[in-house]
């Protein structure tokens, strides 16, 4: 792990003790997210070198760079990868690890042995997929439906199947610390109405967590006993439905998208909230919004199955109900957006990912609109279109917080400050070439490509290599942080303890902190984003904490 | 499963000095490690509901789409072992809750006397259980390349008949949903083994026990699982 | 019916449009107009319940008519007109086989003729596949184990695309074909191109070569019901219930008798599992549709109602049995 150079008098989270060791067996949450954060980074690169190959393929309408078999590999791979070992632990293992006891005041999470158990299960997990992968890979998509996946592939299903249960395991456990810290931990004064809205989104996270991911683990057991003792039960020519294995699939898959846009909210929260320089308006209700978003994301999971031999009026029910979801989350831009109005605003690089989210999201979250609309999904469904609405928010959502997020706190983390010139610039390659990648793929899905080929019909050329184009520029982007963050921690400036002058219990201790945080537990007697406070001329706050100087 | 292993691992003692040697650093109280212990173990086992539940699920539906399948199959079920092992949980149950009053209680002797039963119980049932399975795979109902089914005429039901390949779905449901629920039996007896463990050096005393309590609850969980297992699995469309 | 699908979709674009609009708008505005001034400080606003509701309820009316319009057309794709002409499909890895109720067969190809309502009863011989046609704005899964229904008119002659749009394997991309829509005067030239007879009588012949006439015969002496007039109708089974006789009952009654026994019979067909291909179930439901009056779906308002049979000398069984 790299070390740093710190002011001699001060003893930090990083520099408290040194080797391989004392790493690899930490009960201190922040190392547990930096270990996180280099795992999680290592399999988005391997998931986006899927992508790119996947890209490149479709630049031509033949299947000419790789064989069909392998095609369908690549594609089921990016999938799984960029699902389970990406999007879903990204912002709460590394982000929600460390700064939720932070946040609330306390040392650590409720159980530090049980987070370092997290990360050790999506470590053995990913190294399961790596193995998977390395000697075949599996090509059934990542949503592996039946029949297909139980009696007619003939690769490594139940391997991925088990590195997921795995990895998901460690999602359950993540959930199941934060949700204790949340209720328990919180330091005196810290009332659930002054927390801050990033915690929030992780408890309403958490919850999806728990409740969702124990289904898809016993679905994949059921797939996995039925591969090995070729069973029937989602086999109809032995009297199974391999209708059954959908309705469990996405029990979980469908809030487990909640589960990866949720946090990145949170983050958009606590980013508007300090660069307008105000709390966000109608905290209440954003807070709630997360909750019922939640809540709500359980009761539409088969809006994934509206052609798939449903009943018409299940079909009625679901479309319904996928409204009412959609609520929640537009009331949310518009109080992002109110809080804007009459701010004081700064384009620090956080802040224009935090645009960036707010345009992106706003469209995949329309898009999710027409999905919804039972007469538009019948022709949709399957095709780019869907590929394009869900990328819109995972990617130009959830990763964009994410990425937002990372510049918010990277001082924090590593005591250094990044180069804002070049963090501006990436912010905005990243916007562009994300647009450039997926919004052709709209109209692609609209006049009739379909979904996971890698051969099509000419006529669709230009729209895929528009997409192609798009999806360099958008790697370029990415890259240009994870440069600029290693660089930074060599070369970077140190950083203030509070180098915005951010609302929350985080920024009021060092930077980085020490490994308990605060030096004395604090006692809030302030309301959450106290910009009023912090903006006034002369702050000498009695509450703040002092600096502490030694760990 | 690990995750109930290590949250019952939190009693390794760290320092003395005024407090409870068995308080953990980042915890401000031991009312509040209680209290986090407990909201853990609780939330744990709402995950456990939902495991199993996937598996309810799938019984449900197959249930009602081949009952008369499902009446057969079920009558092939050693009825008295079934029984037995619930007789045999549910005295496991007893034999915890007094296993904490115990810890509670300071009561040394009568802790481990009653964490061994809960054991011996929990071994008693783990054996009936793999006679039940000898049985069942002496009989052909093991599902797979070997399966047979010949009880295709329903018992009170002249006249229905049962279609072997839909009983097999029946059997599949049977040994995941009881195979899993002694999969868990038996890492409650590995806690309960631990639990002895820590017992006998003197861990437990009035003022720390919670391992004990937390071990309770998820051994009647399990107790609970099996107690909707039973008529479930044996007692589909049972009459005098 | 392509028409309706257009409209909502315009309809939605014009929404998300003024929607995009808005939000971007405002965000560009407000960051311009308000961004940091020295000696400027923001202005705490807390919030206000009036327009949390606004913003709550206005769209979700908006929502609520999206839903509607979009159920609407929904409910008409998939409520086939009654006198639709049928096309058996069969999907299999990597390939679609389509059957013409007057028996022509093709391979990746529809022939339909301009302006006439299509029927497509369609299975799978293995993994779940997905019929979609872009131009028809249509996509129905087919799934294994049986059959699922999708209809379409067209209206314009032309070759339109056909793609497998649920994923299937190695040549899933591969599994294309086309919709060839011909004036009617060229299907007319184009069925008299030769084909094996009628799905139906394929159907009789099969029928009649697997022995199923030994019990389903036209007098009361069968073992089996009589399926004279059966199809379409409720039919009384044994445990009380009453179901549709619809192409998934005739379906299961060939594969897996044992399911459901009609009122007033014994269990004793023999299952035909692993003996029929998937082309011979089509040939013999188009059979039993056959020996209907109304052929497709006329359903009967009350359950146990007896209809008299089309054959001569056949006494409707006392009250018990549906024919």
């Amino acid at each position: 792990m790299a070390t740093e150079n710190p002011q001699p008098e001060r003893v930090n989270y990083l520099n408290k003790e040194y080797g391989v060791g004392s790493w690899l067996l930490t009960t201190d949450h922040k190392r547990i997210a930096l270990l996180y954060l280099l795992s999680i980074t290592f399999f988005f690169f391997i998931g986006g070198f899927f992508a790119l190959l996947i890209r490149l393929e479709l630049l031509t309408p033949a299947g000419d760079l790789v064989q069909a078999d392998t095609y369908n590999k690549l594609f089921t791979m990016h999938g799984m990868v960029m699902i389970f070992f990406f999007l879903i632990p990204s912002i709460p293992a590394v982000l929600g690890n460390f700064l939720v006891p932070m946040m609330i005041g306390a040392k650590d999470l409720a159980f530090p042995r049980i987070n370092l158990l997290s990360w050790y299960l999506y470590i053995i997990g990913g190294v399961m997929m790596l193995h998977c992968m390395l000697t075949g890979g599996v090509d059934t998509g990542w949503t592996f439906y039946t029949p297909f996946s139980t009696a007619f592939t003939n690769t490594k299903i139940v391997e991925a199947g088990l590195a997921i249960f795995v990895a998901g395991f460690s999602s359950i456990l993540t959930g199941l610390n934060f949700i204790v810290t949340i209720h328990r931990m919180r330091a005196p004064g810290m009332t659930w109405s002054r927390l801050p809205l990033f915690i929030w989104a992780h408890y309403a996270t958490s919850i999806i967590q728990i409740l969702g991911t124990p289904v898809v683990a016993i679905t994949i057991v059921l797939v996995a006993v039925e591969r090995t003792l070729h069973l029937g039960i989602f086999d109809p020519k032995l009297g199974g439905d391999p209708l059954l294995f959908q309705h469990l699939f996405w029990f979980y898959s469908h809030p487990a998208v909640y589960i990866m846009i949720l946090p990145s909210m949170g983050i958009v929260s606590e980013i508007i909230a300090c660069f307008s320089r105000k709390r966000i308006f109608g905290y209440s209700f954003v807070a709630l919004s997360s909750i019922a978003i939640a809540v709500f994301g359980f009761l539409v999971w088969a809006h994934h199955m509206f052609v798939a031999g449903i009943s018409v009026y299940a079909a009625l029910i679901f479309s319904l109900l996928s409204y009412a979801v959609a609520v929640p989350s537009a009331v949310k831009v518009f109080n992002w957006t109110a809080t804007l109005y009459k701010g004081s605003i700064h384009y620090d690089a956080p802040m224009l990912y935090a645009f960036g989210f707010l345009g992106l999201f706003t469209m995949g979250g329309l898009t999710g609109l027409f999905l919804a609309a039972l007469g538009i999904n019948v022709h949709v469904t399957d095709t780019y279109f869907v590929v394009a609405h869900f990328h819109y928010i995972m990617v130009g959502g959830a990763v964009m917080g994410y990425l937002g997020g990372m510049h918010f706190w990277w001082p924090k983390i590593s005591g250094k400050l990044y180069p804002e010139g070049w963090a501006r610039l990436a912010a905005l390659i990243v916007f562009i070439g994300f647009n450039l990648t997926f919004f052709p793929q709209f109209i692609l899905g609209y006049v009739g490509m379909p979904r996971r080929y890698y051969q099509y019909p000419p006529e669709f050329q230009v729209l895929n290599v528009l997409s192609t184009a798009g999806a360099t520029v958008l790697g370029v982007g990415y890259l240009l942080p994870m440069i600029y963050f290693l660089w930074s921690m060599r070369y970077g400036k140190p950083a203030p303890d509070n180098p915005w002058n951010a609302a929350g219990l985080e920024w009021k201790t060092a930077s980085p902190p020490p490994t308990f945080n605060f030096d004395e537990e604090p006692v809030v007697t302030w309301e959450a984003y106290n910009y009023e406070e912090l903006d006034a001329p002369h702050n000498d706050a009695p509450h703040k904490q002092e600096v502490p100087v030694a760990g | 499963m690990p995750g109930s292993q290590a949250a019952h691992s939190q009693t390794v003692a760290v320092h003395g000095e005024g407090h409870n040697p068995a308080l953990l650093h980042h915890f401000a109280t031991e009312e509040q490690q209680r209290n986090s212990a407990s909201l853990g173990m609780w939330i744990f086992l709402a995950t456990e509901v939902m495991f199993f539940g996937g598996l309810f699920c799938a019984y449900l539906i197959y249930r009602l789409k081949y009952f008369a399948e499902f009446s057969a199959a079920s009558k092939t079920l050693a009825l008295s072992l079934g029984a037995t092992n619930t007789a045999v949980l549910i005295c496991s149950s007893l034999t915890v809750v007094l296993a904490v009053y115990a810890a509670q209680h300071a009561k040394r002797s009568m802790l481990l006397g009653n964490l061994i039963l809960t054991i011996i119980l929990g071994f008693v049932f783990l054996g009936i259980k793999a006679v039940e399975y000898n049985e069942k795979f002496e009989k052909h109902h093991v599902p797979g390349p070997s399966f047979q089914f010949s009880e295709v005429n329903i018992p009170g039901h002249p006249g229905q008949y049962a279609n072997p390949t839909h009983a097999q779905i029946f059997f599949a449901l049977y040994f995941v949903m009881t195979g899993l629920h002694a999969l868990h039996m038996i890492i409650g007896i590995g806690i309960f083994v631990w639990l002895l463990t820590a017992a006998w050096k003197g861990r437990f005393t009035p003022e720390y026990n919670t391992p004990v309590e937390m071990g309770g609850l998820y051994w009647h969980f399990v107790d609970i699982v099996w107690i909707y297992l039973f008529p479930l699995l044996y007692l589909i469309d049972r009459h005098p | 019916m392509a028409g309706n699908v257009d409209a909502l979709y315009i309809f939605l674009v014009i929404v998300s449009g003024l929607m995009t609009l808005l939000i971007f708008t405002a965000v560009i505005f407000f960051a311009a107009r308000f961004r940091r001034r020295k000696g400027v400080p923001a202005e705490q606003i807390e919030g206000s319940t009036p327009l949390e509701l606004t913003w709550s309820v206005i769209p979700f009316i908006v929502f609520m008519v999206i839903f509607l319009w979009g159920a609407v057309v929904y409910f008409k794709g998939r409520t086939p007109p009654r006198d639709a002409t049928e096309v058996y499909v069969v999907a299999k890895q990597w390939m679609w086989k389509l059957e013409h109720a007057e028996g022509q067969r093709e391979i990746n190809e529809l022939h339909v003729p301009v302006g006439r309502d299509v029927k497509l009863i369609m299975t799978s011989q293995d993994v779940i596949h997905s019929f979609f046609v872009p131009a028809f704005r249509m996509k129905q899964d087919v799934l294994p184990g049986r059959y699922t229904v999708a209809w379409f008119h067209a209206t314009k002659p032309g070759t339109y695309h056909l793609f497998c749009a649920e994923y299937c394997g190695t040549q899933h991309s591969g599994m294309i074909g086309s919709i060839i829509v011909m004036e009617p005067a060229q299907y007319e030239a184009w069925m008299s191109g030769g084909s094996t007879g009628p799905l139906s009588a394929t159907g009789e012949k099969i029928f009649a070569e697997l022995g199923c006439a030994t019990c389903h015969r036209t007098d009361t002496q069968g073992r089996g019901p009589n399926l004279h007039g059966v199809f379409g109708k409720p039919v009384l089974l044994e445990d009380g219930r009453t179901v549709i006789a619809d192409e998934n009952y005739v379906r299961e009654s060939i594969l897996d008798p044992g399911a459901k026994i009609v009122n007033g019979f014994k269990p004793v067909m023999p299952t035909f599992q692993g003996l029929v291909s998937e082309e011979q179930l089509n040939a013999l439901v188009a059979y039993v549709k056959s020996l209907s009056n109304a052929g497709v779906s006329g359903v009967n308002a009350s359950p146990a109602v007896v209809v008299p049979a089309k054959g001569p000398g056949k006494a409707p069984a006392k009250g018990s049995q549906v024919q």
